[in-house]
């Protein structure tokens, strides 16, 4: 178990959510395992003893999400309602405790992946694996991030900033990291073996994850071959493809890539209506923050409009589409390969950002990043400032 | 109340007479309905053998059912098992759940023998037992035939009739209350057919948040590959498994001696769909419509009769297997058990047989014939009897479902543990380890998995009580159905609590076949899987179950089931 805990700790650490040392996580099967002694053992036990799960993580986040969370959590209603595509699928809601105790947490956990303690941080189970536990604090923490910053544009626009927001604004704003930058070159195609295709997939994913385009578990990669399309797996992460690449036979003759990613309609459809051979999804926050971001007043889609839209939106070029997970009536597989062709990428409403490249993953990487930085450049301006880690 | 109806139907087929329950709102609430209601009305004649007429058959339905709950048109049949000696139960689909609820019953109880063969007829009227012995050893789907228009039916075929141990009830033509010889108590009752009509409607306490629920049900099922996906199951059926299996090399080959099967390119999902050009049916008050039924109205197989009548056997003959499970359907038998129990004979036989020995075969168990009586006992008596017990690949009786549990060791301890004899439905370690769902575990560990495994009995223990299907885990989890069932019944209740009444259902498993004798030296594996190797390839490869890994993981397992 040890591996996994220093697995898992090194992941939150890379991915900027807790500092080193904060986080508590155990394992519990026949009896408990833990990452690191603790005053906050005592409390987990009963959390083990109250619910039927096998793993938690307690922790506090790093910054900006602990300023974030304790601000959003302070505000809120008893729970925290993002509007992205990862918490309407997966989390539905982000529920508040009044304090760090057993009797308070216990309850909420009960109904929900997580649970948000002001001050505290996160606390965040598992029923098969540590691994959902990490997923969960990974997925909150986006989502109360783009919650944060949508929220702010929102009262920017509508002229009332309240005081408090307007500080730990200011504060939060100092913590971001500087817009990714990549001089280098990817493997370069066109290729023609599978293991050349493997290392490719291999390398963006990893450069996805690292400039932190994405976080891990979520995204997914693909690049044809011949009548091949290597996708990557359902709940993989594009740090960790190594065995979690699925070849899937473009004619339907077998069923083996049961196990790829629910996006994988998508993916097969933008190769057929592109010609390209590179595909490459994340969710970059301010291209996931702008997508939501509305001008149309007289709208009466109201909060739907994550399913459908009547008007053709986009930032800087780029199209904005709505779509759902996966192959549902809904599904993001029936706008965005139609949508794609011809532009840099799509970014679908709430969600994320798609590009493509001919080749390999060089045009297809610097495109998901350019227009990352494009859209949180764009997000200053229609905040009226400009991005502090570039002012400096 | 809302979403049950209160009324629980008690048919005695001594008396011919029937009478109607109204359990107490409490034992809704603490046994929900299904699998865990049906194990309460259960669990005193237990002891009994599966033959005394005293002996319960249960046809039970949940709160869920005949809503608009997404895939809610299940339904528990349970019993004690002719084939286990255990607790029996099937969760069955199609539309006779729904029925029943519409005719105002949660639950139907059958007890007592009637002196000829019979019928039970079942509508908002009242109640008929009607004559059946013109239906005598006639096919299922001759039955259906011959029973009351627009009604739902339950019936039994010639295999129960000649006491196959392994025979099923056949619902709506095309499903299968499979496992355990659970036909066999409908048949010892002198029972040929129940069919039911109904009109009503189940009353929902907050039809608005029900359809808020099942928006959040939907969402996930259309993220989800392995339903929803182009190779998923709502695309090719439960089929769709089969290249995986393959390709994962577990799929149980030549009587479980290899894990793979060279033919299987040739004999997959995509094969059938390409020669058959199959329409897709469903359970009712279903969206996934998992069934596929080719043209000329032969059911395409499911996963697990695709895979066991074709690598179990080593037999390449497509429509031998289409045949194989049209048979078993006809006949009334369950096709796991049937398929290898064929591959038990074969290997003692020392013969790999032949498309027209298997079809001859399978209709000489279900006409009970021949050397088809002896082999109608099932795989464990039979080679128990043969002198080679080794060859029978069961647990407590029951053969082992298409997965070789070398490549999956959560689905090792889930084999070797389940309350019915081999089944991979009780926990279906398969989500995680192969389909990376929710999240992927190491199918090569046993790290973590007795407490998975038992988190997971008590998850599917629930939806089997709800009613909802097994597969719709895949995506959705107790947390989404909890808001399902309180927008249904009206009482408040979390996905955790759900998860501790699906313990107790366990327990109360557990305990009636303790009673029954069973001990955790019955909880094993057949020593195959400890002694010889999967078929590896280059950079996988498929080692003998490490048995003392097995028995500590299965210690912890009873630790925490409290054991
Ligand atoms: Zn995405």
């Amino acid at each position: 178990m040890e591996e996994q805990f220093v697995h898992f700790e090194e992941q939150l650490i890379a991915a900027g959510l807790v500092n080193p040392g904060d986080a508590l996580m155990a394992f519990l099967d026949e009896d408990i395992s833990w990452s690191r002694p603790s005053p906050d053992q005592e409390f987990a036990t009963r959390l083990f003893e109250g619910l039927n799960i096998n793993s938690l993580i307690v922790s506090k986040a790093a910054e900006p999400y602990q300023s974030i969370i304790d601000y959003l959590a302070e505000t809120a209603d008893g729970s925290i309602l993002p509007q992205d595509c990862e918490t309407r699928t997966f989390l539905h809601d982000l529920p508040v405790a009044l304090a760090f105790l057993p009797e308070q947490v216990i309850p909420l956990l009960k109904q929900r992946k997580s649970v948000i303690v002001p001050g505290k941080g996160l606390i965040t189970y598992g029923t098969i694996s540590l691994e959902q536990s990490f997923v969960t604090f990974s997925s909150v923490c986006f989502a109360v991030f783009v919650k944060f910053f949508s929220d702010y544009l929102a009262a920017y626009k509508k002229g009332v900033i309240p005081a408090d927001f307007q500080d730990v604004f200011q504060r939060v704003i100092r913590f971001l990291p500087p817009p990714p930058q990549f001089e280098g070159t990817l493997a370069q195609g066109p290729f023609t073996h599978e293991e050349q295709v493997l290392m490719a997939m291999d390398e963006a994913g990893k450069m996805t994850i690292r400039h932190r385009l994405v976080d891990s578990f979520f995204g997914n990669i693909s690049c044809r071959l011949g009548d091949v399309l290597y996708i990557s797996q359902t709940g993989s992460s594009l740090d960790h493809l190594a065995g979690c690449i699925d070849p899937c036979a473009m004619d339907g003759s077998s069923c083996a890539a049961m196990t790829a990613s629910s996006e994988l309609s998508a993916h097969m459809e933008i190769i057929r209506k592109t010609g390209h051979r590179a595909i490459l999804h994340g969710h970059p926050r301010f291209s996931v923050i702008l997508s939501m971001d509305c001008d149309v007043d007289a709208c009466a889609k109201g909060d739907s409009c994550y399913l459908t839209c009547s008007y053709k939106r986009e930032v800087s070029g780029i199209p904005i589409v709505p779509g759902e997970v996966g192959t549902g009536p809904y599904g993001l597989c029936n706008t965005v390969p139609s949508a794609i062709k011809g532009k840099d990428g799509v970014i679908v409403y709430g969600h994320g950002l798609f590009t493509t490249a001919p080749q390999d993953f060089n045009l297809a990487f610097s495109r998901l990043m350019t227009i990352e930085n494009t859209c949180r450049e764009a997000y200053f301006r229609r905040i009226g400032r400009s991005d502090p880690s570039l002012s400096e | 109340m809302n979403g049950w109806c209160g009324n629980i139907l008690i048919v005695d087929l001594d008396t011919k007479r029937w009478a109607m329950d109204h359990p107490d709102p409490e034992i809704y609430r603490t046994y929900i309905g299904g699998r865990g209601l049906a194990g309460f009305y259960l669990k005193d004649h237990i002891t009994r053998n599966y033959d005394d007429p005293a002996m319960p058959l249960l046809f039970f339905t949940g709160p869920l059912v005949n809503t608009s709950s997404p895939t809610s048109g299940r339904m528990a049949v349970m019993s004690r098992s002719p084939l286990t000696g255990t607790v029996g139960d099937s969760s069955v689909g199609g539309s006779l759940g729904t029925n029943l609820k519409k005719a105002g019953l949660d639950g139907l109880v059958i007890r007592g023998k009637s002196t000829d063969l019979c019928g039970i007829e079942i509508s908002e009227d009242g109640v008929r037992i009607t004559d059946a012995r013109h239906l005598k050893g006639k096919g299922a789907g001759e039955t259906f035939s011959l029973l009351p228009a627009k009604a739902s039916a339950a019936v039994i075929g010639p295999a129960a009739e000649n006491g196959v141990l392994f025979s099923s009830i056949i619902v709506d033509g095309h499903f299968a209350a499979g496992r355990n010889g659970i036909g066999l108590v409908m048949a010892a009752k002198n029972l040929k057919y129940i069919s039911v009509k109904g009109k009503g409607r189940t009353p929902v306490h907050d039809p608005e948040k029900l359809l808020k629920a099942r928006e959040e049900i939907y969402r996930l099922v259309s993220a989800s590959p392995a339903l929803s996906g182009s190779f998923g199951i709502s695309k090719f059926g439960t089929g769709a498994l089969y290249d995986l299996m393959d390709a994962r090399r577990m799929m149980p080959t030549d009587n479980f001696r290899k894990t793979r099967f060279e033919h299987a390119p040739s004999m997959n999902a995509a094969a059938y769909k390409k020669a058959y050009a199959p329409k897709s049916k469903g359970c009712r008050g279903c969206h996934i419509q998992c069934k596929k039924v080719a043209k000329d109205g032969r059911g395409i197989p499911e996963f697990e009769t695709m895979s066991h009548f074709s690598a179990l056997l080593s037999n390449t003959d497509m429509d031998c297997v289409m045949e194989a499970n049209r048979i078993c359907n006809d006949m009334g038998m369950d096709t796991i058990s049937a398929a290898a129990t064929l591959s038990c004979y074969g290997e003692i036989q020392n013969k790999t047989l032949e498309p027209h020995e298997i079809l001859g075969l399978l209709t000489d168990i279900g006409q009970g014939r021949d050397e088809g009586a002896l082999l109608g006992r099932g795989s464990a008596r039979y080679a128990k009897d043969m002198g080679k017990p080794e060859a029978s690949i069961s647990v407590k009786s029951q053969e082992l479902s298409a997965y070789d549990p070398r490549g999956a060791l959560g689905m090792a301890l889930s084999f070797a543990l389940s309350t019915r004899g081999a089944c991979h439905l009780r926990a279906y370690p398969i989500s995680h380890e192969i389909l990376r769902k929710p999240v992927a575990t190491d199918r090569f560990s046993f790290l973590g998995k007795a407490r998975i495994i038992k988190i997971s009995e008590d998850a599917n223990a629930m939806a089997d009580s709800l009613t909802a299907c097994k597969f719709i885990f895949f995506a959705a989890t107790l947390e989404e159905y909890a808001k399902v069932y309180e927008a249904v019944t009206g009482h408040g209740i979390s996905g955790q609590d759900l998860l501790k009444i699906g313990d107790a259902v366990c327990k109360n498993e557990r305990d009636m076949n303790r009673a029954n004798g069973f001990t955790h030296k019955d909880d094993d594996l057949p020593e195959r899987f400890f002694k010889e190797p999967g078929s590896s390839e280059q950079s996988l490869s498929i080692k003998p179950i490490d048995r003392e890994a097995f028995l500590k993981a299965r210690g912890a397992y009873y630790k925490i089931r409290g054991e």
